[in-house]
């Protein structure tokens, strides 16, 4: 589910680090329209258009369709969103809605 | 495979066996079937072994495809580490029998950003067990997961929701878990499991280690409660259930020889009954081995098996030995009638030696098992556990009919019928080998101190080792109290000279009769020499008379003529 319409990147003090680099290939594990799916999904549009200025894109997965998918990233809590690229894989679990954690977690920013 | 889920009572609870070797036996019949048990224990009590021997033995004994999800091992990991137990992993796997399935969360690589469940393992899980099937599943350990994921409430919550939804899915479940240090696990999982809750122990007293099984809880059956001692060896499990063993062997009527006639004679003449439990005690050097390769001897010579467990000497000193009183062993071994198992008692722990002991007799079938001696069973204060040990072989021999001999070292010091083990009383026939010390010799005497079912001799017989075995005498009992060896020896000899001379007695009696005879003979001859002459004198005499009366009537005549009368 590629989304690509942002104009306005704002890029603020936080500095956000490989912005210039390549796509970022993300992928969001859920099962099923839960609350917890919607609202990781608008989370991670809001982060990726903040952060990533269209260069992403984002595979919503649902197991409930595709059980055999969770094996390959080893999938266990739901929602997972995991980065594919760039590498290193990263692995987030929740909904998302801790937005720094998110940050930190796909390496937008430095862990304080 | 017989399936144990039987009903008699409409609402029993229905069981899953797990073809667990002896596991079934003390649940009645394996694991509520459709509901999870929890299988906790300490690092490497066999806590992964057990939950995998239940799910092949539930494919390969019961078909029934079974899931494995675990936590910590890798699939190929899984598949290498039961391979050596002779289970075909990767075989069944590709069969769709079974279903491994590796969790990994390595807690480095996530992070958490707010609301989420577990509804992804659950979805794996469901995967897993609708591919094949599956009527069984393991989670091993699931308590990874509180090391992976950092939010305990949402874990918690649901772990719960797991074992409902498990229960749902009708799998029979069994769930491992470390062991905590005040709980039966360390993340408290027998909360949420609280149907079967199976306890491993792996324990070590003595420097011997010995594995121990127990249910802690078993919802809605009857079950044994102790702790049972159990086994990982090449054919994996094997719990032993023999406390469960009552009292209701059959027992036979049937005698066999000891292999010694004189000991056979002071036992009716028949030897031990078969299928009962001989014990042999005494001190040192008695001859106890003896007694017992006697019976080996005898019994291969019937044709009958015979295990051989000796735990002081090697086989081949034993039959060394055993040859220098005349018994040869040897070609009984290599026949295969008779198999020694020798170890050390100190080699492994009492319930190690009581699998074993179990193992080898299932293996080899044996009509007489020999445990020479028992008492080397006895390291440091474990009596009781002895005796509880030797009660369990002793029933398990029972139950299968096999006689069982024991030899029994008594510590000089301790009265003679003290046995270090204390199992007198599950012994049938008890024979008493004692030293016996007078005029500077030491002697052995050996009785029958109870014999359980028999009319058995109340006679001490003195116990020689000659060069062709075991040779029982008479002993005397004098004053000095009983006699044996050269005092013994006096005693015949004495007894051989008096008899002497009562022969001669004898011998001079009838020889003055016989002279007297003689004599009453020559004068009754010459008597009849006497007579004779006398009659024949006196016949002549009477002759000569007649013809001179004869005579006298001729002259008369003449005379008369003359004168013409």
């Amino acid at each position: 589910m590629p989304d690509k319409e942002n104009p306005d990147l704002k890029i603020k003090e936080k500095k956000p680090r490989k912005t210039t680099k390549d796509m970022w290939i993300l992928r969001l594990y859920v099962a099923g329209q839960t609350p917890k799916a919607i609202t990781a999904f608008s989370n991670l549009k809001r982060i990726c258009e903040e952060q990533l200025d269209g260069k992403y894109s984002i595979e919503v997965i649902d197991l409930l369709k595709n059980p055999h998918l969770a094996k390959e990233y080893q999938i266990v809590a739901l929602p997972t969103l995991i980065r594919k690229l760039p590498v290193p894989v990263r692995k987030i679990i929740g909904d998302l809605s801790d937005t720094e954690r998110v940050l930190i977690g796909l390496d937008l920013l430095e862990a304080s | 495979m017989k399936k144990t889920e039987e009903k008699p009572y409409g609402h029993t609870l229905l069981k899953s066996p797990t073809g667990i070797q002896g596991f079934d036996e003390i649940t009645e019949g394996g694991l509520p079937a459709g509901r999870p048990t929890l299988v906790c224990g300490g690092a490497g009590c066999g806590k992964t072994l057990f939950g995998m021997e239940f799910i092949v033995r539930g494919v390969t004994q019961f078909n029934e495809p079974g899931v494995f999800m675990s936590f910590e091992e890798t699939n190929e990991e899984l598949i290498q580490n039961v391979s050596s137990l002779g289970f075909d992993l990767d075989d069944l796997v590709k069969n769709k029998k079974i279903v491994l399935e590796h969790v990994h969360i390595e807690r480095s690589e996530i992070a958490e950003t707010g609301e989420y469940d577990l509804e992804a393992l659950f979805i794996r899980l469901g995967y897993a067990i609708d591919s094949i099937g599956a009527k069984r599943v393991v989670l091993d350990t699931i308590e990874s997961l509180f090391a992976g994921l950092p939010n305990q409430l949402i874990l918690r919550a649901e772990l719960r929701r797991l074992f409902r939804w498990l229960k749902e899915k009708g799998v029979t479940a069994i769930i491992t878990g470390e062991r905590g240090n005040e709980t039966l696990t360390r993340q408290g999982l027998e909360e949420y499991v609280s149907d079967c809750v199976i306890m491993l122990d792996h324990r070590v007293t003595n420097q011997n280690s010995t594995r121990r099984l127990r249910i802690v809880k078993y919802r809605g059956s009857i079950h044994g409660t102790n702790e049972y001692p159990f086994l990982i060896n090449e054919d994996g499990f094997s719990i032993l259930p023999v406390t469960s063993l009552g009292l209701n062997h059959t027992v036979t009527n049937k005698r066999i020889s000891s292999g010694i006639t004189a000991l056979d004679k002071m036992l009716e003449g028949k030897g031990y009954f078969r299928g009962s439990t001989i014990l042999i005690s005494g001190t040192a050097g008695l001859g106890k081995t003896s007694i017992a390769a006697h019976f080996a001897e005898a019994s291969c010579k019937r044709g009958e098996r015979v295990l051989y467990f000796c735990f002081e000497e090697s086989p081949n000193q034993l039959m060394r030995n055993m040859l220098s009183i005349g018994i040869d062993l040897e070609p009984w071994v290599q026949k295969g009638l008779l198999q020694f198992q020798a170890t050390r008692p100190t080699f492994y722990g009492l319930e190690m030696h009581l699998v074993e002991t179990h193992k080898a007799v299932n293996d080899f079938k044996p009509e007489v098992v020999i445990f020479d001696p028992i008492n080397t069973f006895v390291i440091g204060d474990k009596d009781f556990e002895v005796k509880t040990m030797l009660m369990r072989i002793v029933d398990f021999l029972k139950l299968n009919q096999i006689t069982a001999l024991f030899t029994s070292l008594t510590t000089s010091g301790t009265a003679l019928e003290h046995t270090d083990t204390n199992i007198s009383s599950l012994i049938d026939t008890w024979l008493l080998l004692r030293d016996i010390e007078l005029n500077g010799e030491r002697n052995r005497g050996m009785y029958v101190l109870k014999s359980r079912g028999m009319a058995n001799s109340n006679q001490i017989r003195e116990f020689i080792l000659t060069n062709h075995g075991v040779e029982l005498r008479e002993v005397y009992v004098g004053v000095g109290g009983v006699l044996t060896g050269s005092a013994r020896l006096t005693q015949e000899a004495l007894e051989n000279a008096e008899v002497l001379s009562r022969k001669n007695d004898i011998e001079r009696k009838k020889r003055e009769i016989e002279r007297k005879r003689k004599k009453l003979e020559a004068k009754i001859i010459s008597l009849y020499a006497d007579f004779d002459s006398e009659e024949s004198e006196t016949l002549k005499m009477i002759e000569t008379e007649q013809d001179m009366i004869k005579s006298l009537e001729l002259d008369k005549l003449k005379m008369a003529e003359s004168r013409k009368a």
